[in-house]
């Protein structure tokens, strides 16, 4: 059978068996819609929430960025996973406790202000839209890269599908469908992973392969992270295992904006409100993090031994040598399939027919090539997006491999928009419907307004996936300073500083988010319109060389900063507000699902 | 607050600070900041600096959280503010 019809056959298969369980998991009452009913076993609601917490960049893009960055994409690695010890120990049991359905409605009651609400409900959906938009693209260009549909109908199949199970099934069909979602996208990372590892190192463990040997070719018996190191840095790149990110500070607080950001993102939090009781929800960050981990400590090895690979193809033999380059003629069917697509380019520089890739960049280096006839580097686009999708073609793995992949890329898409659209649906629907416009909602004309929120949500993203604004490229910066600089010290504060009060929590967010987006629009323009970067001439990273990216954290400290000293100089909070903290505090009289 | 649950909120966080001092050291500490003199010490192939950076710092965190989740369990039934 050739590669379409067993995609079609996969991805067939794993959709149909989406709409099955959103069919079964039909939500019938608010409770079910936002929360699941908070009936969910915490092991369950662990691989529900990797599902959601793993996105298209997750899966397809991490790799890569371990590939290129090599050591320095730690920062990714410990960034997407040490959020979840905070979330643990500092905000899942509380708001479980407080048990209520959405972040907003938590920041809305503890600091006794609509306001705060409203302010907490705009900085969520800026947030979630940002974030969904990615993966809606993420949607349209796998279906178009695999089953040979357009990027739009890509699209328009990817909103159906979450049409059918978010709107019907709301949290409920969400979380059992992320369920389903997760096993494909496991089995299909891992599997590749395995067979990778087992060629280059005999290890069939990836994260052993990670630190073993080699065991075939003429290095047998090297270190393979030695191998590495001397391939990339004998064509003048930096070498893998120590190259870092902008500097060492920007990568301690790279990381910091991460874990913080990762704490504070809403439909990461909403799902620890599905679980029974507070001790489910420490238990269930723990599960998410185990299920989250098995992808996460599998991709170093992914990243480094994919990076390996394709270094190997193009230099076959020591550098310098004219043969050792490989012909053009004679490059392997992936390489001219993913050039096709245009993530992967070369040029013929010298006119010698065959494939010179280095670090032109690199003064040393650029002197040695000249020296051997090479005129710069010809690979002049490697993109880190092909490195996970391309991984089993490169293996030389079966079909039926790639087509797991593609239905494993899909799932962690699909999952994630999910997740995300239920954020946003239930912030307009339960926060600003019944919390603000009309407070006397029958609990049937809510669930009403949460469907249609929801098909608006999904419209919304489904328009910006096809019409991608400007801003869309720079998603992980507004999405995760967002979450880092406004909603993670605000949750914080309410739980584990009683004194914090109204006016402090404003301010808190307000200039916390401030200072990250004037950062980041400083250079990049505002909302990313060119033209607009009222800083143009300074340097991205002026401030101690941090990156835009990494400037969540700075945020979350001015927010904290800001909110204490507000407090301290305004009214303290009334006496019933300051109960309610202590009574979070304490897991004893933590009910099912309650709305008032 | 009555001074038995002052005393729960005091042992929680007591156990939050240690727990978090070993969530700051595994990452930021063993993973970047001491990274380069780490990584004098191999694992395998690799030096134990990037080792932390890239697996060890993920298994550490996924024992704090069960360490944390099982000792919140038996300080709940402690001080008696367990549910049901």
């Amino acid at each position: 059978m050739d590669l379409n019809t067993i995609t079609y056959i996969v991805v067939g298969a794993t959709f149909l068996l989406y709409i099955g369980i959103a069919i079964w998991a039909r939500a019938g009452t608010t409770g079910e819609f936002y929360v699941a009913g908070k009936g969910v076993h915490p092991v369950a609601n662990g691989m529900a929430t990797a599902a959601d917490w793993m996105s298209a960049a997750s899966f397809i893009s991490m790799a890569g960025l371990i590939a290129f960055n090599g050591y320095g994409a730690s920062v990714f690695l410990m960034g997407w996973t040490g959020g979840y010890v905070l979330l643990a120990l500092l905000l899942a049991p509380y708001l479980r406790k407080f048990g209520k359905f959405t972040v907003p409605e938590f920041i809305g009651e503890r600091f006794y202000s609509q306001t705060a609400r409203l302010v907490a409900v705009i900085c969520l959906i800026l947030a979630s839209v940002t974030y969904v938009i990615g993966q809606m693209k993420g949607i349209g260009v796998a279906f178009s890269r695999f089953l040979e549909t357009s990027y739009e109908q890509g699209l328009f199949i990817g909103m159906g599908i979450v049409f059918v199970y978010a709107v019907l099934g709301g949290m409920k069909g969400i979380t059992y469908t992320q369920i389903a979602q997760y096993v494909v996208l496991i089995f299909a990372y891992t599997i590749p992973a395995v067979f990778i590892s087992m060629n280059l190192t005999g290890n069939p463990i990836p994260q052993l392969g990670l630190i073993g040997e080699m065991t075939t070719g003429p290095h047998a018996g090297m270190d393979m992270m030695a191998r590495l190191d001397q391939v990339v840095t004998d064509l003048g790149f930096a070498q893998y295992s120590e190259q870092v990110m902008g500097s060492k500070l920007n990568m301690f607080v790279y990381t910091l904006s991460l874990m913080i950001g990762t704490a504070g993102l809403p439909h990461v939090i909403i799902r620890f409100f599905t679980v029974p009781k507070v001790k489910d929800a420490r238990s269930s960050a723990g599960w998410a993090l185990v299920f989250i981990a098995i992808l996460y400590t599998t991709a170093p090895a992914v990243g480094s031994m994919a990076r390996l690979n394709l270094m190997n193809t193009i230099q076959t033999g020591p550098v310098g040598e004219m043969t050792a380059n490989i012909e053009y003629a004679k490059v392997p069917d992936w390489f001219r399939k993913w050039e096709a697509t245009g993530l992967l380019k070369y040029e013929d520089k010298n006119g010698d027919g065959r494939i010179q890739y280095y670090n032109e960049k690199n003064a040393d280096m650029a002197k040695k090539a000249e020296s051997y006839g090479w005129k710069g580097n010809e690979m002049v686009k490697v993109d880190n997006d092909i490195m996970v999708l391309a991984n089993p073609e490169i293996a030389g793995l079966p079909n039926w491999v790639i087509a797991i992949v593609v239905a494993g890329g899909l799932a962690a898409a699909l999952s994630t928009a999910a997740g995300l659209l239920l954020a946003i649906a239930s912030a307009v629907s339960h926060d600003v419907i019944k919390g603000m416009i009309n407070p006397d909602i029958s609990e049937k004309s809510e669930l009403l307004a949460s469907r249609l929120s929801m098909i608006g949500a999904i419209a919304l993203a489904g328009y910006f996936g096809l019409h991608p604004p400007g801003f869309a490229a720079g998603t992980v910066a507004i999405a995760f300073g967002l979450a880092a600089s406004s909603i993670f010290p605000v949750l914080m504060m309410g739980i584990f500083n009683k004194k914090v009060n109204r006016a402090g929590a404003i301010w808190g967010m307000i200039s916390g988010i401030g200072i990250t987006m004037l950062y980041v629009f400083q250079h990049k323009g505002i909302f990313f319109i060119p033209g607009t970067a009222f800083l143009g001439d300074m340097k991205p990273d002026w401030f101690f060389g941090i990156s835009p990216n990494a400037f969540g954290a700075v945020g979350a400290v001015v927010n904290f900063v800001v909110a204490i000293a507000v407090s301290k100089v305004t009214a303290e909070p009334p006496e019933h507000i300051q109960h309610l903290v202590e009574d979070i505090r304490v897991p004893k009289g933590a009910g099912a699902a309650t709305d008032h | 607050m009555d001074s038995k649950a002052a005393q729960y909120w005091k042992a929680n966080l007591r156990l939050l600070i240690s727990l978090l001092v070993i969530w700051f050291v595994v990452s930021y500490g063993f993973g970047i900041m001491f990274a380069d003199a780490l990584n004098a010490i191999r694992i395998g192939g690799v030096g134990l600096g990037f080792w932390f950076a890239q697996q060890g710092s993920i298994y550490v965190f996924i024992v704090l959280i069960f360490f944390y989740a099982a000792r919140m369990n038996a300080l709940d039934r402690e001080f008696d503010v367990h549910e049901d």
